[in-house]
């Protein structure tokens, strides 16, 4: 089966001076199946959002896609005009931010808001439009979903707002989700909730999920594949619980044996040295080399490009933890 | 919010030494209020509980941990114990005295003796003193009539034990990164050597592969020095690891508190099970229950009756009505009807 959504060598930069660039994502690939979860995890600055906002052409300038391609259900986004994206932007492909305020308006009821996003469908009665927004909220179990329907989203806890965004998101019947750290801001108890709400929707309405996160056991739970990024690059992809279970990154070992509470309690963290090179700085080679314990003198003189590894598994690594296969 | 706490009394007992027996830090009865902004002429001041009573010994050498979601009062506790803000009730006692009544020259000595770091590295930094400067302040203010070169023997001293290169101390905070600069507020928390370190969210604004440098420090840092410390966190992966003893905190109550162990192979409170239940694991399974939409606890209202009753799925009558105490339940302390009264074991 062809992939739904199918990021090439994606490339992003900004200027920097008069006559110079960054790159904050330095060839990218990503592919994603009808109704398939992908997470992508690194730490900040790794271009894992950067990733999020290109593929829905949302970079802000000067800030510029440098090359690459991304193909949606068979067309090419990038060679869209802005009429033609904003058909796909927020409609098949929806977004859900960490911040819910930051897709709610704060001046309109959650009812208008969710009536523009069905009218964006087409004109729909008024009548309608609250009977099937009404159903969605009941649907994203907002509990008193008609008096929600006429509040304002200050009225509403941060768990409920979020609720609603994945509501709205859903009126459209995306096909794709792009979720952007949507429960980084909530807390514990209210992240499962959502999760497993985010979850059971996307399996029940087999809507794709492209799960933007640092955070690895919540990525654990809820996706099938997994991408991890460093430095404007993916560095390891794979089925999520294999790689979990065998990282063959430096970088993702590392990063799984740092996380506190997941080994025996008191020892010492593995702890990576050293923190992520500014995009700006990288080094020449592998820009994970400086940290890396495993580097010889091939990774400071060419960059190792993601390849096939293990079966449905792709490494950029010259030394793959347990060995070349 | 306004502050509103009693006005501290002016005479208080001389500082005494510590006292080598007995909890470092207790905290009795510590309720807070804050006065939420109301219209001038309101009658009804809102109020905010922040603190519903909380009591708390801290043991010398203990990584105590507080946990808890937002608004559950484990910040508030913090600036409390560490003075920089009063109570509304209750008492704070350090080394067998009490301090939360002196006066400000008064408290001095134990301002020394205990210290702060706090989450954001980028906020707790002056931007415009170097790291040197910023190190060698503390000394100079908190330990009067040091002599420049044991000022700068300290600083040097605490730059090396805690990982910062010698030549950071002419560079400014701009110059490093978040995990260094955390390395820097820990060095300055530590340079007039305390005893007690209160950490509000230490690594919460850090990336992984940084938090687990600094919580190492952290760990080496309590070994090496004795350091007895207050750790504040929502991040329950990070009490498992570091914490000797844990308090979850809800609604600005205590509600259960054992050691980190026992909590972890035992939670006896709803309201632990809960929280327990909702941390993501890598083997997954966290998420695959559904459960209703729940509301953050209203703590600008006077509560009847245990805050956690409205989420709490074995509520009865009497949760509704009485506030529950935090008292033994087997190998641990819990604030709930239903353990007390055998529904649920202990």
């Amino acid at each position: 089966m062809s992939a739904l959504l199918e990021v090439r060598d994606l490339r992003v930069a900004f200027p920097r001076g008069r006559s110079d660039e960054v790159f904050a994502l330095r060839g990218v690939d990503l592919s994603l199946k009808r109704g398939e979860r992908l997470g992508v995890v690194g730490e900040s600055g790794a271009g894992k959002s950067m990733l999020a906002f290109a593929i829905l052409d949302l970079i802000q300038s000067p800030g510029r896609i440098a090359g690459g391609s991304i193909r949606f259900d068979g067309q090419n986004l990038l060679a869209m005009s802005e009429r033609e994206i904003r058909r796909v932007r927020g409609k098949r492909i929806a977004m859900i931010f960490q911040d819910p305020m930051a897709t709610l308006n704060p001046v309109l009821t959650i009812g208008r808001q969710m009536a523009e996003a069905l009218e964006a469908h087409g004109r729909i009665s008024e009548r309608e439009a609250r009977r099937r927004s009404v159903e969605m909220l009941k649907a994203v179990q907002v509990p008193q979903a008609e008096a929600r329907y006429d509040a304002y989203p200050h009225e509403l806890s941060g768990g409920l707002r979020q609720r609603v965004v994945i509501a709205i998101a859903l009126l459209a019947e995306p096909e794709i989700i792009i979720a952007d750290e949507p429960t980084t801001a909530l807390d514990v108890t209210i992240q499962a909730e959502i999760m497993a709400l985010l979850l059971r929707l996307c399996r029940e309405r087999e809507v794709g999920l492209i799960l933007i996160t640092h955070d690895l056991a919540v990525v654990a739970e809820v996706t099938e594949r997994l991408m991890i990024m460093y430095a404007g690059r993916c560095v390891e992809e794979g089925p999520t619980s294999e790689v979990i279970a065998r990282p063959r990154h430096p970088y993702a070992a590392g990063l799984l044996a740092s996380l506190p509470g997941h080994t025996e309690p008191g020892a010492r963290l593995t702890q990576i040295p050293g923190s992520m090179p500014p995009l700006g700085a990288l080094p020449e080679g592998c820009a994970f080399r400086p940290r890396c314990e495993h580097a010889y003198a091939r990774c400071h003189l060419e960059r190792p490009e993601l390849e096939p590894d293990l079966p449905g598994r792709r490494v950029a690594c010259y030394l793959p933890l347990g060995g070349r296969t | 919010m306004t502050d509103a706490p009693d006005t501290p009394a002016p005479e208080a007992p001389e500082p005494a030494p510590p006292a080598a027996t007995g909890p470092l830090v207790s905290v009795r009865g510590l309720t807070r209020q804050f006065r939420l902004p109301s219209h001038f002429l309101a009658l009804k001041k809102p109020k905010l509980q922040a603190l519903g009573g909380v009591d708390l010994e801290i043991d010398r050498g203990e990584a105590f941990c507080v946990v808890g979601e937002s608004g559950c009062g484990k910040t508030t506790l913090g600036r409390i114990v560490m003075g920089l803000l009063g109570p509304s009730s209750g008492e704070i006692h350090f080394g067998g005295t009490r301090i939360d009544r002196l006066s400000e020259s008064q408290r001095r000595p134990y301002r020394a003796r205990m210290q702060m770091v706090f989450q954001n590295p980028y906020a707790s930094l002056n931007p415009r003193r170097s790291v040197g400067q910023t190190l060698a302040e503390p000394v100079r203010a908190l330990i009067p009539g040091s002599r420049a070169e044991e000022v700068r023997d300290r600083v040097i001293d605490v730059m090396e034990t805690t990982g910062c290169a010698p030549d950071w101390a002419d560079r400014l905070p701009h110059e490093f990164s978040g995990g260094q600069r955390q390395r820097i507020a820990i060095a300055r928390a530590l340079v007039t050597h305390p005893e007690f370190v209160v950490a509000d969210e230490p690594v919460s604004a850090l990336d992984v592969s940084i938090q687990a440098q600094i919580l190492n420090l952290l760990a080496d840092l309590r070994e090496a020095r004795g350091l007895t410390y207050l750790f504040i966190t929502h991040d329950l992966g990070v009490v498992r690891h570091f914490g000797s003893r844990v308090a979850v905190m809800y609604a600005g109550r205590v509600m259960e508190l054992a050691t980190t162990a026992e909590i972890f192979a035992r939670p006896r409170h709803p309201y632990t099970q809960l929280l327990l239940s909702s941390i993501p694991k890598l083997e997954g399974g966290s998420f695959s229950k559904e459960r209703p939409a729940s509301e953050p606890p209203d703590i600008t209202r006077a509560q009847a009756g245990c805050p956690f009753a409205p989420r709490c799925p074995i509520a009865g009558e009497r949760c509704r009505r009485e506030v529950p105490k935090l008292v033994a339940a087997g190998a641990a302390r819990c604030a709930c009807h239903a353990v007390e009264e055998g529904r649920v074991a202990a």
